[in-house]
Parts: structure tokens; sequence; C-alpha cells
């Protein structure tokens, strides 16, 4: 069902994960996706890997829930791996009809593979185990200084936390629609690509003005509680940097280290 | 055509956190040209068990037999049983898409494939049956009516299609109390003059006790109750404990028991009650 997509979803849970500093997690996970871009053999892998084995451990969220992040992008992985496959010159291992795949393919396809599942895995923990108003408070926190500069790290946040509180209240209207269109006998699961545009007609329709009316609805809400922004504000749930934030820093700074140090040394 | 049921679970979202167990255990058979109520608190499981009936969602376990086809077989045509049985969702009015209210009410016959002839007539009648003017509303933009007005398009849209089994899920749900009562006769109306089965989902005790002729009563996913309005309202304080209440009726020939004036009998709308009354304190 259309409710099941895990878009961005958080994982509820009360691990040490979970409860970590939402800035330091979402600095540690931008320092994730650098240091695979700094790794350049599979020993580096291997250590990326091992890290992000022990955050999937520690954090407690199912295999088959975290694996589930790929699925949207299984296209693009496929596409990379074949494209590197055939595409690099070099020393030829098989060939037929008119493509050739090489050795340097083979480990061109399978270093960039390891690479792109890395990376998606590593940033949809990021949200599997983290609220997201606590993700966009962690945002708003570290573009604050850039506030001094003009950006409206605040207006930005808040734009982002609406959309994501929306996107399963717009999943749900979508299916409530769906399913009362459906019942007047709507098909949108057969025919041509042209008539199944067509059956979309009925569910953007009350869908856009469901989302008009939502959005003025949550404006008048707003205004009659006399939000504005501009002010400095405060909040009912301070982040903290505590000291288990102080231990998952060093563990962080550990693992870039040791990914440096086996740059360097092999 | 009747409607049974048998055995029916439902578990939203199967193994994952966020699992939820909606039906459990349901049986029951609605007999042919009932007008059946369907009761029960919030989160019951009400309007998951009209999209069972409507093949919108498919059960866990458990068989629904419409007429003898049991829909729930894989492999059934959905079409089929969208012609049998319509279903009016909760707030019908946002489902509205077209230009206008003709071409909004249209949708639905010719989604079955009917004949344009048919398909115009059925949309004239299906206009008429709502107590709307269709040759007032034909053209006009369904954006631009009144929110009952809305309703009753929306409504118009589903019988269109002519039934066999109306579901209407909480119909009168946010209108006035004059356009409340206009729905509900509607309902009656249309009722009678097809004797279809209607199943009725509603909030409000005196409805449910003035037009059902069978009344179920979900709690907690179970069907705890099923029976003719007199026998379910009777256990008003049953009703009570699963967070509903005893039409007005009951209530008040009830306290006026407590306070001594002996009201004989067990009336169902407010006029049987006022004659019992008027008969209680006759000198
Ligand atoms: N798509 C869904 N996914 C998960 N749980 C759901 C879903 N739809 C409903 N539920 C849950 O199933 C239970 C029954 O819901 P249902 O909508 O059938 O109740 P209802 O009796 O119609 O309530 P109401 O009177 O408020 O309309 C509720 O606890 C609800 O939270
Ligand atoms: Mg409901």
């Amino acid at each position: 069902m259309i409710r099941d997509i895990t878009l961005g979803q958080y994982y509820p849970g009360e691990s040490w994960i979970h409860r970590l500093d939402p800035r330091l997690k979402i600095v540690a996970t931008l320092l994730y996706i650098i240091s695979l871009f700094v790794v350049r053999d599979f020993g580096g892998f291997l250590i990326a890997w091992l890290a992000l084995e022990a955050v999937i451990l520690i954090s407690r969220v199912p295999r088959s829930y975290i694996l589930r992040g790929l699925r949207p992008v299984f296209l693009i992985i496929a596409f990379t791996l074949l494209v590197n496959l055939f595409m690099i010159p070099g020393d030829v291992l098989v060939r037929f009809w008119k493509l050739q795949i090489t050795v340097q393919g083979v480990e061109t396809a399978a270093f960039m593979g390891i690479r792109l599942v890395l990376l998606i895995l590593g940033s949809s923990l990021l949200t599997l185990t983290t609220r997201p108003i606590q993700l966009t408070d962690g945002i708003e926190a570290l573009l604050s200084p850039l506030k001094k500069i003009g950006v409206p790290a605040h207006e930005l946040a808040m734009m982002m936390t609406i959309a994501l509180r929306f996107i399963p209240t717009l999943l749900e209207e979508t299916d409530k629609i769906m399913k009362a269109q459906q019942a007047r006998g709507a098909d949108f699961e057969t025919g041509s690509l042209f008539r199944r545009a067509k059956a979309l007609v009925p569910i953007l329709v009350p869908l856009f003005i469901s989302a008009f009316r939502i959005a003025q609805d949550l404006a008048m809400a707003m205004e009659s509680r006399c939000y504005g922004s501009g002010r400095p504000r405060t909040r009912m749930n301070e982040i903290r940097f505590a000291r288990r934030d102080l231990a998952g820093a060093i563990l962080m700074m550990s693992y870039l280290a040791m990914i440096v140090l086996e740059r360097i040394l092999w | 055509m009747a409607i049974k049921v048998e055995h029916l679970n439902h578990i939203y979202s199967p193994g994952q956190p966020h699992e939820h167990k909606a039906l459990e255990d349901v049986s029951f058979t609605v007999a042919d040209g009932t007008f059946a109520g369907l009761i029960g608190h919030t989160g019951s499981g009400k309007s998951t068990l009209l999209q069972l009936l409507n093949g919108l969602l498919k059960p866990t376990s458990g068989s629904i037999f419409i007429g003898d086809a049991d829909i729930t077989r894989p492999g059934v045509s959905m079409l089929k049983i969208r012609r049998k049985t319509g279903l009016v969702f909760q707030y019908p009015e946002y489902q509205l898409f077209e230009e206008t209210v003709a071409l909004d009410v249209a949708f639905g016959p010719e989604n079955l494939g009917l004949a344009p002839e048919e398909v115009d007539a059925r949309v004239r009648e299906a206009i008429a049956l709502v107590g709307l003017d269709y040759d007032e509303v034909k053209n006009a933009s369904p954006f631009t009516l009144s929110g009952g007005q809305k309703r009753r398009v929306a409504i118009a849209g589903v019988i269109a299609m002519k039934p066999e089994i109306l579901i209407l899920d909480e119909p009168t749900a946010g209108l006035n109390p004059q356009a409340h009562e206009e729905i509900l006769d509607m309902i009656c109306r249309i009722h009678e003059e097809t004797k279809n089965i209607t199943l009725l989902v509603s909030h409000n005790m005196n409805d449910i006790a003035r037009l059902a002729d069978q009344v179920l009563v979900l709690d907690g996913g179970r069907l705890v109750m099923d029976g003719t309005p007199e026998e379910v309202f009777a256990r008003g304080d049953e009703l009570e404990r699963i967070g509903l209440a005893r039409p007005d009726a009951l209530r008040i020939t009830g306290q006026l028991r407590r306070s001594g004036i002996f009201v004989e009998g067990s009336p169902l709308t407010l006029e049987e009650a006022a004659d019992l009354i008027a008969k209680a304190v006759a000198p």
C-alpha cells in the first residue's frame, strides 16, 4: 500500500544511537559520506563497512528495514554497475558480441557499487534513528551561524519541518482519494500508458485541492497562535550536547583517523 | 443478494513495528433488503470493515460472500464487486474532480462501461434522487456548491452505479442539523425505492435506532452485538461501557423512571417516547 513507502522514515527506538545529539549525527553522516570518497581501496571499505555494521547493531533497527532503503535506488545502482563493468578499457577478461569485460572494469564496478550502497545505508541510518523534528532542529542549529550573512536558517528549517510533517498526511490523503475513486470503478493498474496517465486526473485534482486546504488551515492556525518568524525563539526541547555525544564524537574521530591512516599507509 | 461475513480478520502492516489488528474474528449476515446500522467507538474498525466489503482491502483471513460470490478469493473481478456494492466514504465531497456536476456523477457509470445514453439516464436519475435539480446543477462546477450540496453530488456519483448494496460511512458528518435530516431522508427514500441493502455507519444513536432493522456493534475490532435495535439498545449499560450511548428516547424515559414517573415500554424514537410519556403522566 502507498502508506508503506519508506521515505526518510523514522524507526522508533531508544538506542544509544537514537538518543545522540542530532547535530552530531548530521555532521557524522556528512563526514562518513566524505570518508567514502577518501577511500582508495577495498581495505578502506572494510573499515567503513565494519563501522556501519557497528552502528546498525547498536541502533537495533532491523536489517530488513534498513535494506528496504536500497529499493528505490536499485535501478541507479544497477545502472552504475553495468556502465562501469562494460565501459572501462583495460586487460580483457571476457569478450562476447561487441561487449567486453575487463579486470579494471570489474574492479571499478565493485568499487562504485560498494561506495553507493554504503552511502545510501549510511544516510538512511540518520533518518531511521532521528525524529524528523530533531533532524530539522539539528539542521537549523548547524545553519544558524549563517544567519549573520542573511541565510534564513529558521525559515528554511520551518519549511522542512512542515514538509516532513505533511508527507504522511498527503500519502494518507492520496490513499483515501484513490480508494474513493476505485470504489467508483476507477482503474489505475491496466491499460496503455496514456490511459493510465489519464486515470491520474481523478486523484490529482482532489489531492491538490486537499493540499491547498491543508496549507490554508495550517497558515491560519499558525497565525492565530501569533507565529511570526524573524525573532529569536525559545524551544520546548533544547538540544544539548551530552557526555554520550562526546563519546560519539570521539568514536567518529577515531573512525576518520583509521580511514586516513589506511589511505596513507597502504 | 445478501452479505455474509465469516471469521474475518484484518491486520494493518503485518510484520512491521506499527502492525495493528483492526478486525478480529468478525462474522455476521445481513439479509436482502435490510437497512443495517454499524456502530462503534472511534477506532473500532468500522471503516476497515466497509473497505473490506467493497474489496478495497484484502482481509488477512476469513471470507465475505456478496450473494453467492466470495469476494476475498483471488481473481474475482473488482469491477463486478463495485457494480454490486457502492461505498460512500466519509467526507465524500473531497473526491469530486470533474469540471461539472454531471460529468462527475457520470464517472462511476462510465467506468462500468455503460452506453452513453444509459450513463446519461442514470446521471439524471441519481441527481434527482439526491434531491437536486438536474437542469440547475448539471453544468455547475462541483467546487462552487455548498458543503451539503457537494455531499449530495458525491453520493449521487455512487448511486448512479445502481449498487444493490449501498454502504455509507458517516454520511452526515460535519453537516448542519437540517442537511443532516435531508441526507438521511434521502438515504431512506433510496432504500425504499430500490429495495437495496443499506449499511449505514453513524455515531448518532438516534438515527440508528430510528432507521435500522439490524444493528451491528464493533468494539476494538470485535463484533460484540448483532440484533434488532430493540435488542441492542436494551443493553444500554454495556453500550456505555464501550464508549457508545443510548438513543435519547431510551435515556429520557429511563431517567423519568428513576425519578418516579413510570413510563412503560422502551421507545426508540422521540415520537414514541412522547406518546408513552403522555400516557404515563395522563391523569
Ligand atoms: N491504513 C492503516 N494503517 C494502519 N492502521 C490503520 C489504518 N487504517 C486504520 N488503522 C487503524 O485501525 C483501527 C480501526 O480503524 P478504522 O478506521 O476502521 O476505525 P473506525 O471505526 O472507522 O473509526 P472512526 O469512527 O474514527 O472512523 C484504528 O485503530 C486505526 O488506527
Ligand atoms: Mg471511520
